[in-house]
C-alpha cells in the first residue's frame, strides 16, 4: 500500500513540475491557444476531482475543501472562457493537456476504489501534490511563456488562488492524520 | 486678502460643516485579486461597510470574533451595518490569505 502510494505521487510529481510540459517540447515555449487549454484541463481536472470528493468524502473539512475547489475553480474557468472568446482564441488541445488528462482520469480510478477516510486521505494527498504541480508548471512555464497581457494576468490570479488551495490543502492533510 | 481667496476659505468651512456632523458615514472595503484594501480601516458604530468583490470568486467578511460573517458573491457589494465597537481582524472563510482589520469606534 506504501509503495503504491509513493509511486502515485512521485508520478504526479514528475508529472507536475518543469517535466509537466515536456510533452509540449521542452525547446518551444506553448503559445497562447496552449496554454489556454492547458490551464482549463488543469481546472476540469480539480473540478472532476471535487465532484467526486463530495459524493465520497466523509470528513466534514474534507467535503468544505472539495466545495471550495469546485467554487474556485469553476470561476477561473468562466473566467478563461469568457477571455478565450473574447480574444477570439481557440484553446489548442495538445500533449501536455493530454498526459494531464490521462493521469487524471487514472487517478479518478484510482480513488473509486476507496472508501471512508482512506478516500479522504487519499484525496487530500493527491489535491497538495496537483496544486502543488500546476503551481510549479504557472509560475515556470505558463506564465513566462504567455504573450497576452490579459491571459498573463488571468495565469496570475490563477496561480494566486492555488497557492491558497495548496496551503488549505496541506493544512487538511495535516489535520487528517 | 484676495476675494477669491476668501471664497474659497468660505467654501472650505461650508463643506467642512457638512462633513463634521457625526452622521453615519458609508466605507467601502474592496476585495480584489484576492486582496482586502484598505487593510486597516476605521468606522464608528452606525456606519455603513460597503464591501465590494471586484473578483469573479466569492469570498466573505468573517470577524474571527464571530461578530459578522457576510458573503460577497462575485462581482457583488453588500452593505452592512456596524453594530457594535472593538477591533475586529476578520478574513475570508474560503481564502483565509486574505486578511484585514476593522477598528469600529463607539
Ligand atoms: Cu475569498
Amino acid at each position: 500500500m506504501f509503495t503504491r502510494w509513493s509511486t502515485a505521487i512521485a508520478a504526479a510529481i514528475l508529472l507536475s513540475s518543469p517535466a509537466l510540459l515536456q510533452g509540449a517540447s521542452a525547446a518551444d515555449k506553448p503559445t497562447d491557444p496552449q496554454i489556454a487549454h492547458i490551464a482549463y484541463t488543469a481546472g476540469v481536472i480539480d473540478i472532476n476531482a471535487a465532484k467526486q470528493a463530495q459524493k465520497k468524502a466523509k470528513n466534514k473539512d474534507v467535503k468544505a475543501f472539495a466545495e471550495d475547489m469546485l467554487r474556485d475553480h469553476e470561476a477561473v474557468n468562466k473566467q478563461a472562457l469568457a477571455l478565450v472568446k473574447k480574444l477570439n482564441v481557440m484553446p489548442e488541445d495538445n500533449d501536455t493537456s493530454k498526459a494531464l488528462s490521462k493521469q487524471a482520469g487514472d487517478k479518478l480510478a484510482e480513488l473509486d476504489k476507496l472508501s471512508g477516510a482512506a478516500f479522504d486521505k487519499a484525496y487530500v494527498a493527491n489535491e497538495v501534490a496537483y496544486h502543488k504541480a500546476v503551481n510549479g508548471a504557472l509560475e515556470t512555464q505558463l506564465i513566462p511563456s504567455a504573450g497576452n497581457a490579459e491571459l498573463k494576468s488571468l495565469l496570475q490570479t490563477g496561480l494566486k488562488i492555488f497557492q491558497g488551495h495548496q496551503q488549505h490543502a496541506e493544512h487538511v492533510a495535516a489535520e487528517l492524520k | 486678502m484676495k476675494p477669491g481667496r476668501l471664497a474659497s476659505i468660505a467654501l472650505a468651512v461650508v463643506l467642512l460643516s457638512i462633513v463634521v456632523p457625526a452622521r453615519a458615514a458609508t466605507i467601502q472595503i474592496t476585495m480584489e485579486n484576492l486582496v482586502v484594501s484598505p487593510a486597516e480601516t476605521s468606522a464608528k458604530v452606525g456606519d455603513t461597510i460597503e464591501w465590494i468583490n471586484k473578483d469573479v470568486f466569492a469570498h466573505t467578511a468573517t470577524a474571527k470574533s464571530g461578530d459578522f460573517d457576510v458573503m460577497l458573491p462575485p462581482k457583488k457589494s453588500v452593505m452592512s451595518v456596524l453594530k457594535k465597537a472593538g477591533t475586529v481582524d476578520y478574513y475570508c472563510r474560503y481564502h483565509p490569505n486574505m486578511k484585514a482589520t476593522l477598528k469600529v469606534e463607539p
